[in-house]
């Protein structure tokens, strides 16, 4: 070829226009509103990932209170150890919480960025009517705030022991859950929150397929088959362990010190 | 057959705009909407009131020039083209919602015609092949599959009506864009401006004012021409690759000293 660089390009390789090395064509993405879109759904599949992997782990809640040391318990701690020698203590705990800290802020504010632009760009009162979009679809900004309320709320009720409304001791993990699970609010609330999470991966995890331009015609049933199933096992096992522990399903703790959790009164 | 019509009357594009009602009687059901509003501004015009402007020229659904807000939905629910709504599709004596398109880069200029040069900007920013000048090409030279023209073809029927943006609850025009982007990045001659088109078309669909997607596929449900939002996927796709296409080209420069 005769063209010594690719149209569009300076002679650095660069976009025509562009400032930094990376930073233009980076920034160019960011702006935009697809690459916007990239970002969401990357750090929505890293928050859906995490999810799967965080239910699954509750479900260790239906092995019951064991003599004294429940296997929920032992997992936690687990959690706090794996990976060391090599990490510090909570290494790898930290490692997690870090990404997905990163992942739920980029995906807020690229959500909150894009919706703001979506909103402008329809004149006010002139919401078109619906035709053939899912409720899901329609709903993932009040589904996908409630979740953002529902996670903070969730960090410090049960990783701060913040809110003590029910006694919440370190390590206790199954008497903190017999506990907080007593109350129906929390349930209410808990379930709630889970129904609106199916309802956002319902349509977040096909979405997330069409906006990494993976879907296709001839694979479009599947995908759509595939993340609503996602979208009920994942808030179905979350929503297990709440009834569970109201239901009675799962018994009340044994070991002492939890005993004394469960019944004491609120710090 | 008799009407009642609801025709949203705007000045010029800086006017505010308000609902005026209108009755017409004695319209044959054989009679297309157009054809139903022609009647009424001839009348208009004897009453001495400014005749409703529309946009329209083929009147066979193949220009995409009409762009009616039927009863709340762009062309109406059959997805066709305005100008291929009949009055036999309504019941008679009902009333009938008239507007423009609605979606903030399509300012409205005058009563039911909007400005859809947004559109043409798009597709200027990368809706073309370079050819170079000289003997005429050996055709068998490009052999392009039937899947691959099909899929072009699928995608170059897009008469840029605009209904896919009227309809998008967030004004977005990935439809359109997808459509014009894809007829092309499919096709042989379309490959050496494949990722730039995807990039500039994007950058100017955002330059434009239009709304992001959010993969609601409401688009696809009032395309007269069934665009499938597949289109969109492959938009998604290209635009993807042309970040990674611009990352690696700047890769590995050698310098000597
Ligand atoms: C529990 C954590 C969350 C998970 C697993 C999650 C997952 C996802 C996924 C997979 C997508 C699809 C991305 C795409 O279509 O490209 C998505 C989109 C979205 N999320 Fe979340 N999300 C979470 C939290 C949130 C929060 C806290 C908000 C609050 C603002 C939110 C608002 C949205 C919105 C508005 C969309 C775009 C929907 C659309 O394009 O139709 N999400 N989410
Ligand atoms: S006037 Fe040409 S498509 Fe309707």
């Amino acid at each position: 070829m005769a063209d010594p660089h690719p149209p569009g390009l300076n002679e650095e390789g660069e976009l025509e226009g562009s400032s930094g090395r990376h930073g233009g064509i980076l920034r160019q993405f960011w702006d935009s509103t697809i690459g916007k879109k990239i970002v969401v759904a990357v750090s929505g599949s890293i928050l859906g990932l995490y999810l799967i992997v965080h239910m699954l782990g509750n479900l260790k809640g239906f092995q019951g209170p064991g003599g004294g040391e429940p296997e929920i318990d032992v997992y936690g701690e687990w959690l706090r150890e794996v990976g060391s020698p090599a990490l510090p203590e909570q290494g790898a705990l930290w490692v997690v919480r870090a990404i997905l800290l990163l992942a739920l802020v980029l995906h807020v504010v690229a959500i909150v960025q894009l919706s703001r632009r979506n909103l402008a760009a329809k004149p006010k009162g002139h919401r078109p009517p619906r035709i053939q979009r899912s409720l899901a679809s329609r709903t993932m900004l009040l589904s996908g705030l409630v979740l953002l309320a529902f996670v903070v709320f969730h960090v410090l009720q049960f990783t701060t022991a913040t809110i003590q409304t029910t006694p919440i001791v370190e390590g206790e993990v199954y008497a903190n859950l017999y506990a907080a699970f007593q109350e129906w609010y929390f349930v209410v609330f808990y379930v709630v929150s889970m129904g609106l999470l199916a309802l956002h991966l319902r349509h977040g995890a096909w979405s997330l397929t069409q906006t990494m331009g993976w879907d296709k015609p001839n694979r479009n049933p599947t995908l759509r088959r595939t993340a609503t199933a996602l979208a009920v096992v994942v808030s179905l096992g979350f929503a297990a362990v709440p009834l569970g522990f109201w239901l009675g399903i799962v018994p009340e703790p044994t070991s002492e010190a939890a005993a004394t959790a469960a019944s004491g009164e609120p710090r | 057959m008799n009407f009642k019509l609801k025709v949203w009357r705007q000045s010029d594009a800086a006017a505010a705009g308000e609902w005026r009602t209108y009755g017409v009687s004695e319209i044959d059901s054989g009679a297309s909407f157009l054809e139903m509003l022609d009647i009424l501004n001839d009348r208009l015009v004897v009453e001495g009131e400014r005749p409703i402007a529309f946009d329209y020229d083929c009147r066979e659904g193949i220009c995409g020039s009409c762009a009616l807000t039927i009863d709340g939905t762009p062309h109406g629910p059959r997805q066709v083209t305005s100008c291929q709504v009949f009055m036999r599709e309504f019941t008679d004596g009902s009333e009938i919602i008239v507007e423009p398109f609605r979606a903030s880069p399509f300012k409205v200029l005058c009563d039911l015609v909007v400005d859809r040069t947004p559109f043409d900007r798009i597709v200027e920013a990368g809706g073309y092949i370079s050819v170079d000048a000289g003997p005429k090409p050996e055709p068998n030279a490009t052999p392009i599959s039937p899947e691959t023209q099909q899929a072009a073809m699928d995608a170059a029927a897009c008469i840029g009506c605009g209904a896919c943006v009227a309809a998008c609850p967030n004004g977005s025009a990935m439809l359109f864009t997808g459509a014009k982007a894809t007829h092309l990045n499919v096709l042989p001659q379309g490959q050496p401006e494949r990722y730039d088109r995807s990039r500039a078309m994007v950058e100017q669909m955002d330059a434009e004012g239009f709304g992001g997607c959010t993969n609601t596929g409401e688009c696809e449900a009032v395309c007269p021409q069934e665009i499938s939002i597949s289109v969109i996927g492959e938009l998604y796709r290209d635009y993807r690759k042309s970040m990674v296409h611009v990352l690696r080209s700047r890769r590995g420069r050698m310098k000597a000293q």
